[in-house]
């Protein structure tokens, strides 16, 4: 990534800024654990009203789980990414974020990366466990957090893009679902549909490499996309 | 400007005068805010060795003006060149020299002065030790609080720390939105002696103040006018 | 020819356009929208399955067309404007959106209403009425991040790119949603392949669709001109314009 610039007594190195960027955002969940926790405790409390509500049959339970699963990791995902830029935006960090002579779409991929690694992956791991209690088949489980962990990388990186433009709105955490969940669409119907196949007895591997080409196409243009974004929310 | 033509023979060419290389220069810069100029027509121009005050009563737009100096905000009319070559273009560049210090300390309550300072100086693609982070902070007064969270100190340790990040990274034209804000007489005393020695080390400085400014070197004044004129183009 | 192109860009230009122009596309829109409901509610035969119902068609296929359309076209207004700074653009985009949303609504509520004779029933989740109920959301968060920045510089750029976004979702978002649920009928108009309708079928089609796209140039052409007043409040000939000194 190193490469020549114009100035070359500086010689500015975007890797030592990420690194640098990702060591501080691991930093500050270490002493927020609450910013990773609170998404998984409402994941958790999520799956437990839907049996309450709907109805403790197993069989219903095990027909819903996949749709169930996702909607609730997807409310989860979107509850955190709120915060993303927020508190930056708010102390001034952001404003240094975008002062660097770093590439800022780097350093956003560096901070969805850390956002996905505190949320996504966490949430990936912990839904086998809520899939017990939705009397999912147990055969499906590695697919579920294969498919959840592929799936929530999209969504932050999506998400970034939203919670970049809803900085300046003062009460942002209402309006970026309706900005957001339209577009969690696609990756709502292969991540279930990755599930139910799985449960049906049929092929997942084809929603799985949707999933994944869905994650490579917002790799590629997602951080472009939110880096305009706090441009813009930051200075007009 | 004779020079500028040269510059644009590429990075390699060698420069003639050492001053221009921090050369910033603003034509006609003009700013309009809701209707309202805070500012038109501006022409100013800061080289190595510059200090130039920004005045102005509150709401005249010295913060405006900073923030379309350091590229970070679009919404002006006018012409600004780094070195010649309109700032759009060569905005990395531009970036690589400068460090802006705005009204906001850009500090993380949570982490302790050195991990705010070590972000600080990774954001700037800068090596930085333990050490080179323990003498910025010695320098502006902070020994003994390294390691405190930064949300435990006060307003004026805060500042402090943010302007630790004039001794650290190591940029040679700085821009400060009120750098002299919650300083006491002894943070202000150390403020001023860091300007006077960068601006003697050939670095150039833009700032706004309210404080009556005491450096050893020749201050350059821009006052912004209190009232703005209605837009009538 | 240049020139022309910058003058037309100014706002000043595109008003004095749109003054001369909107009738036209007004009478234009009327005209034909007027011909293409009584040739198809009148004129044009009953479908051999699904009797008078379908001629809801003639509502149903315009609007979804146009909901469409306009999206893309705010896109592409969007895209201008963050590139090469023309405020027209955004002024434009500005006024089409909330017709876009109503498009998008008339399309799903006509959409709901020919379901009841087809499907028995007035919600369906069939394909293209889901991915219209999608868009419908698209809009309402371009409107609504819109509506939250409120004239702050930032709400045109910010909404822009949020278009943006979108238009390069809308097709993925269609595609899964088209997977989600295969059982859809073929598009029933097309403008490349030949229809597989009659043409005495699809003719008033074509001429209720026109009426439609005509009827989106002028409410366009309106808007923007009332927005342009709006934002250019303030300068000299909008006031000499409105006689309100100078």
């Amino acid at each position: 990534m190193s490469r020549p610039e114009r100035d070359g007594a500086a010689g500015p190195t975007p890797a030592r800024a990420l690194r640098g960027m990702m060591r501080r955002d691991l930093l500050l969940l270490s002493r927020h654990p609450g910013a990773w926790l609170n998404p998984l405790a409402f994941f958790a409390l999520v799956i437990t009203l839907f049996p309450i509500g709907i109805s403790p049959s197993a069989s219903l339970l095990s027909d819903l789980a996949p749709g169930l699963l996702w909607v609730a990791a997807l409310l989860a995902t979107l509850l955190s990414l709120d915060g993303l830029f927020r508190d930056d935006a708010e102390d001034g960090s952001l404003e240094q974020l975008l002062l660097s002579p770093q590439p800022l779409p780097l350093l956003i991929l560096g901070r969805v990366a850390i956002h996905w690694a505190s949320t996504g992956l966490p949430l990936a791991l912990m839904a086998p466990l809520l899939g017990v209690m939705l009397s999912l088949p147990a055969e499906s489980y590695l697919l579920l957090m294969v498919a959840l962990a592929l799936g929530s990388a999209t969504l932050g990186l999506i998400g970034a893009i939203g919670a970049a433009l809803t900085i300046g709105v003062a009460r942002g955490g209402i309006i970026l679902p309706l900005l957001v969940l339209p577009l969690y669409v696609p990756v709502l119907i292969f991540g279930s549909g990755a599930l139910q196949a799985a449960i049906g007895g049929g092929n997942a591997a084809p929603h799985l490499a949707v999933l994944g080409a869905l994650l490579a196409l917002a790799l590629m243009l997602a951080p472009w996309a939110t880096a305009a974004a706090l441009r813009i929310s930051l200075n007009g | 400007m004779r020079t500028i033509c040269v510059y644009r023979a590429g990075p390699d060419v060698s420069f003639p005068e050492p001053d221009l290389s921090l050369h910033l220069q603003a034509r006609k810069l003009a700013c309009e805010r809701d209707g309202r100029w805070l500012f038109g027509a501006l022409d100013l121009e800061i080289q190595g060795g510059d200090i130039l005050r920004v005045e102005g009563a509150n709401g005249s737009g010295k913060t405006t003006l900073l923030k379309i100096l350091s590229a970070q905000s679009l919404d002006y009319q006018g012409t600004l060149l780094w070195r010649g070559e309109p700032l759009r273009r060569v905005r990395r560049d531009f970036l690589s020299h400068l460090l802006y210090i705005g009204h906001a300390s850009a500090l993380k309550p949570a982490l302790s002065a050195l991990e705010n300072l070590a972000w600080h100086a990774a954001l700037a693609g800068q090596p930085s030790g333990d050490a080179e982070r323990l003498a910025a902070l010695s320098r502006l007064g902070l020994s003994g609080f390294e390691d405190l969270p930064v949300g435990q100190l006060s307003a004026g340790q805060q500042r402090r720390i943010a302007l630790a990040r004039l001794v650290l990274v190591r940029r040679r034209l700085w821009m400060l939105d009120e750098p002299f804000s919650a300083l006491d007489r002894d943070g202000i005393q150390v403020l001023e002696a860091l300007l006077s020695s960068h601006v003697r080390q050939g670095g150039s400085v833009v700032l706004t103040t309210h404080q009556p400014l005491h450096v050893e070197v020749p201050v350059r004044r821009l006052r912004l006018g209190e009232e703005g004129m209605d837009v009538t183009t | 020819m240049w020139a022309y192109l910058h003058k037309l860009a100014s706002p000043q230009g595109f008003y004095a356009l749109s003054v001369r122009l909107s009738p036209w596309c007004w009478g234009l829109a009327l005209t034909l929208m007027v011909v293409g409901t009584i040739w198809g509610l009148g004129f044009a035969p009953a479908d051999y399955q699904q009797g008078n119902s379908f001629r809801i068609i003639y509502v149903h296929v315009p609007a979804a067309l146009l909901a469409q359309s306009i999206y893309v076209t705010m896109a592409v207004a969007g895209l201008v404007f963050l590139v090469w700074r023309i405020k027209l653009a955004d002024m434009a985009a500005t006024a089409m959106a909330p017709l876009g949303a109503a498009m998008t609504f008339l399309a799903l509520f006509s959409g709901a209403v020919w379901g009841v004779p087809t499907w028995g029933t007035w919600w369906q989740w069939d394909a293209r009425l889901t991915s219209m109920l999608l868009l419908l959301f698209l809009y309402f968060g371009v409107l609504a991040l819109r509506g939250a920045l409120g004239g702050r510089q930032s709400a045109a750029r910010a909404a822009s790119v949020l278009t943006l976004v979108g238009v390069i979702n809308i097709p993925i978002i269609q595609y899964s949603v088209e997977w989600w649920y295969t059982l859809h009928q073929p598009a029933t108009f097309s403008v490349t392949s030949r229809p597989a309708m009659p043409s005495d079928m699809w003719l008033p089609l074509l001429v209720m669709v026109l009426g439609f796209y005509c009827l989106f140039l002028a409410v366009t052409l309106t808007r923007t001109r009332h927005e342009i007043l709006r934002r250019e409040a303030s300068r000299r000939w909008v006031r000499a314009l409105t006689g309100e000194g100078s």
